[in-house]
């Protein structure tokens, strides 16, 4: 538990009292998931756009993704959601030994997932799929394949930076979880990394069944 | 009270360099942003002075054909990019709107010092990539040109560009969560200067628009760099797809330059009328139509692009609809300079020559929503001269009416009002002669982007040229006189204007906290008495 919580009060100057810092650190945080999903949601408009231009080098170019890996991360990634959803919990029961061990084992499944992130992007590039001079898809040699890799590796790619920015951030706040920070009033930060980590989570909700799942070819 | 004896103010409280860049005070973030923003005010205006003087002859004497394309660019992205889109917001906004809703500071302090710090790296790299050669792609970097074709240095301007939209998407957090979050008690919406409703308006389209344009300068970038087929046609990628992304922010991005500029308006016009804004609701609510209407507009820009003709007859229709809360705003501040006891002080000056500027912008901006009157003009001075109205006459004149205004709140110091006088009639002068013979040479058909021109063409190129020189002194005097006031000047007392609004409450210059006890509100905004503004009972 918290040794030396009262040290410092977490209270901020400009702050009149810690509900009024609670319902601004809040408020920012889905204002900030916003930008995010308009961030997003010109990639994915992009998607569209070009999905309905192309429907079958789409679909050919979906089939090349590896679904089993895919599952297994969509998986591994509701896990880590699971444990933030407790870590936080433990954040409201004032519990700092729960706070540490749920984002360690956040913290442990994203990693899993960017690992396997890595194997799927080595495949791709074993089999010339990334964009760009060396790219070949000759079962559809038409225009459209190369878009979907495009597309492929910006949007996967933007949202395993994501991820990587939400470990950063796990690891920070284990830090001051260690040093006593949080209490039973006051573990707001934990909570605000925890409307992020669900926010990149259902990102990848979206991605897998776009990428990996429609138009596929059997 | 300090070593001189005089009262401990925001300016005063230490010295020390770390005080300044490390500072989490809202007010001393808005001077760092004034300071850095006026340097590239100046860099984008020297850029205009070149091309004004390539202009002046037919023949292109000067620069050649890409160093002139140079030129536009890095005008019109300086001028954009880091200088209107910031100007109002992260310098008046920032200094006023906690003092204005009666709190400590802005809601993330260390956030809008984060802010400021991303807006210099974003602009360091730019001016980065101007001195490694320079952008010819204009400054809406079309695809394929800017991702396939183009010398220069599109890369590095593009993640300068993208690195300063986030200090951009932080301001306007900030705002609406202070804005939200930290009002004064008594402080209702509806007793909110409109400043504030102004920028509340501002900053939805700051956070709502601006990561769009940083999604499309993701794509561009990987397209340039790893030679991948996004929008690249002859890798069946669709340029008219970029056009949309990026005008989806554009466009909007015209309103984060203006709204601010007419939230300063509306207290220029209560504060030297001596009366509450006609029609308040309407006009505070005013913003908001513009903010939101700005969102479904933006293939005005494309009607030439092979947009689909249904597509154009609608942003055709939506974008004359912009113009029903543009005049409500107009005619209400001419209605509130009714039976107004008017003084003319130089921030009512820039206040009349915007309501001029801003007028003539926006009915010109009707002549290009009609789709056919656009074939005609697009891509030609017209044009040009259209935006230059909006975005210079009636920003600018919002910006410097705003720092003259409130230039005594923020350095404690009046500045002097003959020689500001002048620079406000030069600026007004100035731009009218600099643009206005620009929407008869579009509408003769001199194309944009030139630095060649037809023999006829010369007299007006010469009126444009001569008119930017004014303009240029109108600009460079409060630069002057500004910093001479910062010595000489003779010391404000707490509300020189004898205006109304908690910043004129406090004293000039505000001290840190800004309130020693957070204030309570108990009446409207511009609560001017009856018989100060003359009213009828
Ligand atoms: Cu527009």
């Amino acid at each position: 538990m918290a040794k030396t919580s009262d040290k410092k009060s977490p209270l901020q100057h400009h702050f009149v009292h810690l509900n009024q810092q609670y319902d601004a650190s809040q408020m920012g945080m889905w204002a900030f998931l916003i930008t995010e999903i308009l961030f997003f949601g010109a990639l994915f408009t992009a998607y569209i756009v070009y999905r309905l231009m192309y429907p079958a080098a789409f679909g050919a170019a979906s089939s090349h993704l590896d679904i089993t890996l895919g599952a297994f991360n969509t998986a591994v990634l509701i896990a880590s959601s699971l444990t933030m959803a407790l870590a936080v919990h433990a954040g409201h029961t004032g519990s700092t030994r729960g706070i540490i061990k749920n984002l360690i084992w956040t913290i442990v499944l994203g990693s899993v997932f960017l690992g396997v992130k890595a194997i799927e992007y080595s495949h791709k590039f074993h089999e010339h799929l990334v964009p760009g001079p060396s790219f070949s898809f000759p079962l559809y040699p038409g225009a459209g394949s190369e878009l979907f890799f495009s597309l492929y590796f910006a949007m996967t790619g933007l949202h395993a930076f994501h991820m990587v920015i939400g470990i950063i951030g796990l690891f920070i706040l284990i830090g001051m979880a260690a040093k006593g920070r949080f209490n039973q009033e006051y573990s707001t930060p934990v909570e605000m990394m925890g409307l992020y980590w669900h926010f990149v989570d259902i990102v990848w909700i979206f991605l897998f069944p776009l990428l990996y799942l429609v138009l596929r070819h059997h | 009270m300090n070593s001189s004896g005089k009262k401990t103010n925001y300016l005063n409280a230490s010295h020390t360099l770390s005080s300044w860049f490390l500072t989490v005070d809202h007010k001393r973030i808005a001077i760092l942003y004034l300071i850095t923003i006026s340097i590239f005010f100046f860099i984008g205006g020297l850029f205009a002075a070149l091309i004004r003087l390539e202009l002046l002859t037919p023949a292109g004497d000067l620069f050649k054909s890409d160093e002139y394309n140079k030129l536009f660019t890095l005008h019109g992205i300086v001028m954009i990019f880091f200088f209107l889109i910031p100007s109002v917001p992260a310098v008046l906004g920032n200094f006023l709107i906690p003092i204005m809703i009666g709190a400590k500071d802005l809601a993330f302090p260390r956030i809008n010092l984060l802010s400021w710090y991303i807006y210099v790296i974003g602009a360091t790299l730019a001016t980065l990539a101007i001195m490694v050669g320079g952008v010819d792609t204009g400054w809406t970097f079309y695809t394929p040109y800017s991702t396939v074709y183009s010398n220069g240095a599109v890369a590095l301007t593009i993640v300068g560009a993208f690195i300063t939209g986030f200090s951009s998407i932080l301001t306007g957090l900030n705002f609406l969560v202070t804005i939200h979050k930290m009002r004064a008690p008594g402080m209702t919406w509806f007793r909110l200067p409109l400043f504030v409703w102004a920028h509340y308006a501002t900053s939805l389209i700051m956070v709502l628009a601006t990561p769009v344009l940083a999604s499309a300068l993701f794509l561009l970038f990987l397209e340039r760099v790893f030679h991948i087929g996004i929008f690249n046609p002859a890798l069946g990628g669709d340029p008219v797809l970029f056009q949309h992304l990026f005008w989806f922010y554009s466009h909007p991005a015209v309103y984060i330059m203006i709204l601010p500029s007419m939230g300063v308006m509306s207290e220029l016009f209560a504060a030297f009328s001596r009366k509450r804004i006609f029609g308040y609701e309407f006009v505070a609510c005013s913003s908001l139509a513009i903010a939101i209407l700005g969102f479904f507009v933006w293939g005005h820009h494309m009607f030439v692009s092979g947009q689909s003709m249904y597509a154009g007859m609608v942003f055709s229709v939506l974008s004359f609809l912009v113009a029903i809360p543009s005049a409500v705003k107009a005619f209400n501040w001419s209605a509130t300079l009714y039976k107004g006891s008017i003084s003319y002080e130089t921030p009512m000056l820039y206040a009349f020559g915007f309501i001029g500027l801003f007028t003539i912008g926006g009915l010109t901006g009707l002549f290009l929503s009609t789709m056919a009157v656009d074939v005609h003009v697009h891509d030609t001075y017209f044009v040009v001269a259209h935006f230059h109205y909006i975005m210079v006459g009636g920003v600018l004149m919002g910006y410097l009416g705003g720092l003259h205004y409130w230039w005594p709140k923020i350095t404690g110091r009046l500045y002097p009002e003959a020689w500001a006088k002048l620079s406000a009639l030069l600026v007004f002068v100035g731009f009218n002669l600099t643009f206005f013979p620009q929407f008869l040479l579009g509408y003769m058909g001199m194309p944009r982007r030139y630095h060649m021109y037809p023999e006829e063409f010369q007299v007006l190129n010469v009126c444009s040229s001569l008119g930017a020189s004014v303009l240029g002194i109108g600009y460079f005097l409060p630069l002057v006189y500004f910093l001479w006031s910062l010595k000489f000047g003779k010391e404000s007392p707490a509300n020189p204007w004898g205006a109304k609004g908690l910043e004129w409450e406090i004293q000039s210059p505000p001290t840190t906290h800004n309130f020693d006890e957070i204030p309570v509100v108990t009446e409207e905004a511009y609560a001017y008495a009856k018989e100060d503004g003359k009213h009828h009972g």
